[in-house]
This record gives C-alpha cells, sequence and structure tokens, in this order.
C-alpha cells in the first residue's frame, strides 16, 4: 500500500490576516504557518492505514523552502518521506499539475488531501488531480477503510450519509471527523531527522490565474439586544432600522 | 505503585472555553531557534491545548493530581529530554528542554514540576551520579513515565540551609543493607511517586545520594493538604522510619552538598525558562481581554493606565526571553555557572509575579476567577519563588559571586 498526502503549509488559525501590495498579496510577516488542519487529518489516517496493513506514506508539497519546518512536522508525525515541489503554490490547477507530475512516476495507490486549505479555501487540488491522473475522486470523506484493493468511504450528504466504495486508485479528500490529529513525540522528531525529504524541481509553468485583489469582510457592526418578551420591538427594529422585512 | 488513589482525565470538569494562546515574540527571538526546537514547541503546545488547558483550572480547583499526565507526558518525552538517548531519553540540547519546561508551565506551573522534578531533579542525579546498572534500571522506565520520582532534599528543620540535615542512614551489619532514618518535607510528586532521590548523611556525616523504592518497610508518603499553590501538583512528605535499603541504591558518584546541588542546576535553569511561560500567558491573556473590555466608551487598552502596564510587561518579558535564550547557549556549551542560573532563575520568577499581578488588575474582577488563567498562575508562582533557592537565597548567591563575600551566615 503506498499512500501519498498532500500537505497545503498555511497560517495558523489564530493569524490577524492583512494584505500587501495593493492588496494584492497576504502579509506573512510575523505569521506563524501550521499544516493544513484537513491535511493532517488525511496524514493521520494514511498513517493508521498502513500501520495495520503494512506500506508507506509519502507527503507531499508544492511551497519554498519556508514550508519545510511544516513537511518534517508530517515526518515527526509518522510520514515514511516527503518531497517538496520547489514553487511558490501559485494556485490550485498549478499545484495540481506539479502533484500529479510527480504521482505519475510513482504509481500510489492511494492519494488524500485535505477537503479545502484553510487560507484560500478552494478545495479544488483533489478534484483537479485526480483528473489530470485519469483516476476517481471522492470528496469530503469522513471515514475511509481499504481491504483488496477496495476502498470503502463514508461522506456526509444532505440529511443523511453515504457510502461510497471504489476501486484504487484514487483520491479522496479529508472532512472533520476522518480521524484525530496526531501530536508527535519526541521519538517521532527524533526519527524525521534522518527521513528523506526530497526538493524537486518544477515541471512546466502553467499559471492560469492571477489575483487582482483581497478585500476583508466589513467589520463586525453593533449588536442590540431585545428582551425576549418585547417582540414588537424586535420587529418594528427590523421594519425600520435593519430594513430586512 | 502509589498509595494515594490516582485520577485521570477523564474525571476533570472540562472547559469548553478555547485555548487562544499565541506567544508574544516582540523581538523575533524565534529567528534564534531551530526548525527542531519550533517543532519541539508546537508538539508541546499542541498536547497542552488538546489534552491539558480544558481540564487544568478543575486539576487546580479540585486539588487533585491528574495521573494521566504522567504517562503522556512521558510518551511526549518530557522527562529529561537532555540527557543521552541510550537510556530512553531524548539526547536533545538544552534550549530544547527549556521549550518544553516554558510550555508546560505556559499552562500551570504544578505541570512543569511534575516534569522538572523528574527530568531534572530524579533522573539527572541517576544519570549523573548513578551506576551504570541503576542507570538502565531506573532511566527508562522513567523517561517514559511508568515510574514517576521524587527528590528528598528539603526538611522540616532545614529548608534553605540543606547542609544541617539530620535524616542518615547506618550500616545494617549485613553487608548488603543500610537503615536510613528520617522526614523529608515539601516533596514534590511524593505521595506518588515510585522512586525517590533522597539525601541523607551517612555515619561519617556525609551527604549521599540514595534511592528508595515505594514498598519499602518503614517508608511513607504523606501527602500535605490545603496549599494555595501548586494545586495541580502532588506535595507530600517522605518519611523513613528504619527502612531497610540495599547498599546497591546508593548513587557511587558524589558526595557532599555538591550533588544535590547539582541537581538544582538544573532544575533551576528550567525554572527560568519556564517562568517566563507563566508570564507570557498572563500577558497574552490581558493583552486580548484589554482590547475586548470596553469601559467608557473604548477597549480599556486606549487607556494610558493599562497601555503602562501591557508595554512593562512585555518589556520585562522580552529581556527575559533574550536573557534565557543566552543561558540555554551557555548550558549548551557546558560554560554556564551555578551563578549565572541563580540569576536567571530569580530574575524570571521575580517578573513573573510581576507580570501576573499586574496582568490580574487588567482583568478586573473577572482576574480573580478561574475562567482565565491568572490567578493561578500567581498563586503558583509564589511556590516557585520560594522553592529550588528563594528569591533572598539566589540573590545571596549571585553577591557572593560578584564580591566574593559571603553573606549567608
Ligand atoms: C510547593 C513546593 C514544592 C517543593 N518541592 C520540593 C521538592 O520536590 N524537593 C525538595 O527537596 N524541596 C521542595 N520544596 C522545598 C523548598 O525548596 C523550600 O521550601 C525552600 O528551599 C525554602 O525552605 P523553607 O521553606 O524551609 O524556608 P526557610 O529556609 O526557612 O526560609 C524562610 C525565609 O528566610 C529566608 N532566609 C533563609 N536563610 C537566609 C539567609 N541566610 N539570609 C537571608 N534570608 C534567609 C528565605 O529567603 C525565606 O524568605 C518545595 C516547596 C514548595 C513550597
Amino acid at each position: 500500500m503506498k499512500i501519498l498526502v498532500c500537505i497545503s503549509n498555511v497560517p495558523d488559525t489564530t493569524t490577524k490576516v492583512t494584505f500587501t501590495d495593493n492588496n494584492t498579496k497576504f502579509n506573512a510577516a510575523g505569521v506563524q504557518f501550521i499544516i493544513n488542519p484537513y491535511d493532517e487529518l488525511a496524514l493521520t489516517r494514511a498513517l493508521e492505514i498502513t500501520e495495520k496493513q503494512g506500506g508507506t506514506v509519502t507527503a507531499i508539497n508544492v511551497g519554498l523552502a519556508d514550508a519545510e519546518p511544516s513537511i518534517r512536522k508530517t515526518l515527526a508525525i509518522g510520514a515514511n518521506d516527503a518531497v517538496r515541489i520547489n514553487a511558490e503554490p501559485i494556485d490550485a490547477y498549478f499545484v495540481a499539475e506539479q502533484i500529479a507530475a510527480y504521482a505519475k512516476s510513482e504509481q500510489f495507490d492511494l492519494i488524500l488531501t485535505g477537503r479545502e486549505s484553510i487560507d484560500y479555501n478552494g478545495g479544488l487540488v483533489g478534484g483537479l488531480l485526480a483528473e489530470m491522473l485519469g483516476i476517481p475522486s471522492v470528496n469530503v470523506i469522513t471515514s475511509i477503510e481499504v481491504e483488496n484493493g477496495v476502498a470503502t468511504m463514508e461522506r456526509d450528504i444532505d440529511g443523511g450519509k453515504e457510502k461510497v466504495s471504489c476501486k484504487l486508485p484514487l483520491v479522496a479528500s479529508a472532512q472533520k471527523e476522518l480521524t484525530e490529529p496526531r501530536i508527535p513525540n519526541m521519538r517521532g522528531i527524533m526519527a524525521a531527522r534522518t527521513k528523506p525529504l526530497k526538493v524537486v524541481e518544477v515541471s512546466g509553468d502553467l499559471i492560469t490565474s492571477a489575483t487582482v485583489g483581497f478585500e476583508l469582510p466589513a467589520a463586525k457592526g453593533g449588536v442590540k439586544l431585545i428582551p425576549a418578551d418585547q417582540a414588537e420591538q424586535l420587529i418594528e427594529l427590523l421594519h425600520n432600522e435593519a430594513k430586512v422585512i | 505503585m502509589s498509595t494515594e488513589k490516582a485520577v485521570s482525565t477523564a474525571e476533570f470538569h472540562k472547559a469548553n472555553k478555547p485555548d487562544l494562546y499565541t506567544h508574544p515574540d516582540y523581538y523575533l527571538m524565534d529567528e534564534l531557534l531551530t526548525e527542531e526546537h519550533k517543532l519541539v514547541r508546537s508538539m508541546v503546545r499542541d498536547y497542552v491545548k488538546k489534552e491539558l488547558s480544558p481540564i487544568i483550572e478543575d486539576m487546580a480547583q479540585q486539588a487533585k493530581f491528574n495521573y494521566d499526565m504522567v504517562k503522556q507526558l512521558g510518551d511526549l518525552g518530557c522527562f529529561g529530554p537532555q540527557l543521552p538517548v541510550e537510556y530512553g531519553c531524548g539526547g536533545m540540547d538544552y534550549i530544547t528542554y527549556g521549550i518544553m519546561m516554558q510550555e508546560l508551565e505556559r499552562c500551570d506551573s504544578g505541570v512543569r514540576s511534575t516534569a522538572s522534578v523528574q527530568g531534572s531533579l530524579v533522573m539527572y542525579p541517576i544519570y549523573k551520579f548513578g551506576s551504570e546498572e541503576q542507570k538502565h534500571k531506573y532511566l527508562p522506565k522513567l523517561a517514559k513515565g511508568e515510574w514517576l520520582g521524587c527528590f528528598g532534599l528539603t526538611e522540616p528543620n532545614h529548608g534553605s540551609d540543606p547542609g544541617g540535615m539530620t535524616t542518615n542512614f547506618k550500616d545494617a551489619g549485613d553487608g548488603k543493607h543500610v537503615i536510613l532514618n528520617g522526614a523529608k518535607m515539601w516533596i514534590s510528586n511524593s505521595p506518588y511517586a515510585d522512586v525517590a532521590v533522597v539525601w541523607a548523611k551517612n555515619e561519617q556525616g556525609k551527604i549521599k545520594g540514595i534511592i528508595v523504592e515505594r514498598g519499602m518497610a518503614g517508608f511513607s508518603t504523606p501527602e500535605t493538604h490545603n496549599k494555595w499553590s501548586l494545586r495541580a501538583s502532588a506535595t507530600g512528605e517522605l518519611v523513613f522510619n528504619d527502612v531497610k535499603v540495599p547498599i546497591e541504591n546508593i548513587l557511587p558518584g558524589v558526595e557532599g552538598l555538591k550533588g544535590p546541588l547539582t541537581c538544582l542546576n538544573s532544575a533551576r535553569y528550567g525554572i527560568a525558562w519556564g517562568a517566563i511561560g507563566s508570564a507570557m500567558d498572563c500577558y497574552d491573556t490581558a493583552l486580548r481581554y484589554s482590547k475586548e473590555r470596553i469601559q467608557f466608551g473604548k477597549p480599556i487598552a486606549g487607556f494610558q493606565l493599562q497601555q503602562k502596564k501591557l508595554a512593562e510587561m512585555i518589556t520585562e518579558i522580552t529581556k527575559a526571553q533574550l536573557l534565557t535564550w543566552r543561558l540555554g547557549v551557555l548550558m549548551n556549551e557546558g560554560r554556564a555557572t551555578p551563578a549565572q542560573i541563580s540569576l536567571a532563575k530569580r530574575n524570571n520568577v521575580d517578573l513573573a509575579l510581576n507580570v501576573a499581578r499586574n496582568a490580574r488588575q487588567i482583568l478586573g474582577g473577572m482576574g480573580i476567577t478561574g475562567e482565565y488563567p491568572i490567578m493561578r498562575h500567581m498563586m503558583n508562582l509564589e511556590s516557585v519563588v520560594t522553592y529550588e533557592g528563594t528569591h533572598d537565597i539566589h540573590l545571596l548567591i549571585t553577591g557572593l559571586d560578584i564580591t566574593g563575600e559571603n553573606a549567608f551566615a
């Protein structure tokens, strides 16, 4: 069983977001970066699968050298090796293209991603990657078991659950319920020192999009609290002040 | 195992308030750390946020020792990370050790105490002064958290002046054992400890280290109750009533006060890092609160008096971060002197207490509740400023070091 887990390096969830360069670039000064939380779940589930039935887990990231702490952390958590494709991850198409180029040469049985990265929330890489590799993709899975070359997965759908089975190889993206993230320990951190982290140069440079500008949402306005027994006053305000009814 | 009833994580009430802590780094100190240092920091911080932050307040309020934590800290590698890999330890540097203590004390000084007693006061002397057999017998189990240890130096009548201790052992006459008598007081971890590194005088009046194991006849560890400080850490006595201890449990490698003092250096170094952790947590909490709390129509962060408190806090924290990092480099190079460690312990615990007191005021009434960590840190720090050498004693150490004049006695 050979599993590839796609890892993106994202600002910590507590980051205060600001922009530079005329609002076209995220301001990374002083920001702490972490492994995208959904990707961390994908990684943990991959490790659970290979620990049970044997195999290897490779972590892959498209990013510059500053992403290496997050990549090293995947090794500390338990990935067997890691690959960094040395390029700024401009957009989802570019990232998927780069990962596909690498994955083609390696023949993975299963590729896991997060359902989305928490920075730009595009949620596109998994689907694009599957398309480029000509294999199926299953989105937003809450569980996955693999047996005899077939993966059985669950997904939340409106008002219920869907159970999907699919022959390997395939791409699946992790939803929150997939598993509990794993905290590395000291032994893992020491082992990570000697695990391979390969840096691969970009193949082609297919950049299809450019950011024109970012805008922050309007600041939250004040809140008016109306006592529960004064519904008329609430209706009056919704009519005349908020003008929503 | 211990005579006390162990309490597990599941028995504590979980708060549902998220732990939003981020560490202040005003002078970009992170650039002085290696990738691995930062990885270790995020490991301990993630563990704390997941396992301890939700229950730490209840652990302290109930003053019950969370025994699960011992195994968890062992699994993470927080016990003796700076000792060699061949004994099941981490083989990391002193800055890594410091960072771990800082992240643990950021949560609670009691949690850090559990770890620093185990790593610096129990494992370190066994490593430094123990025989090969002792090292192989005790260190791997202590490192993994399968055993908990404690360190017995202080006695009811000998605190700052441990050289006057009366706990003693004499030959049992069978060629195999010694008979230990006496009592130790204020011993962290004692009620749950499986092993105790005890400092006692031999028949020649020389101080020796001796490893006492739970279950030895005549050895008991009554718990000290009603503390207002370090409530999440268990404290107790060690009572020795004609305890027959095998001769091979005596640490062969050291004699005299130098033994316990060497261990204290290692632990005090960890406290220097740890105390900044409490200070950073108090500062982080107060800064966030001050921006959200509105009085007289604006956030209290906008008032000069509150800014003075916050600005002075970050100034002191930043100075301590720099001082302590430098001390870490000297430790790694084997060049840090005991007096340098004293200076850092004294300075950092003192500033942490001041930060905690000012931070508590910024939170007004909320500052005294268990909704926020500040009052707990403040009460904890009253122990930290006392143990491992009081604030005054460390000043005398610095005084002696710079003047050459002994003002102790
Ligand atoms: C929660 C907690 C946990 C502890 N854990 C441990 C442990 O695990 N193992 C262990 O061995 N000990 C432990 N201790 C004991 C601690 O190290 C002692 O309390 C400390 O050394 C002070 O001793 P004392 O309490 O007897 O105070 P004393 O020595 O009686 O001091 C009282 C006061 O007199 C001052 N003083 C003393 N001598 C001088 C002098 N020459 N000049 C000027 N002023 C002086 C002191 O600074 C202090 O202000 C712990 C203590 C606490 C509170």
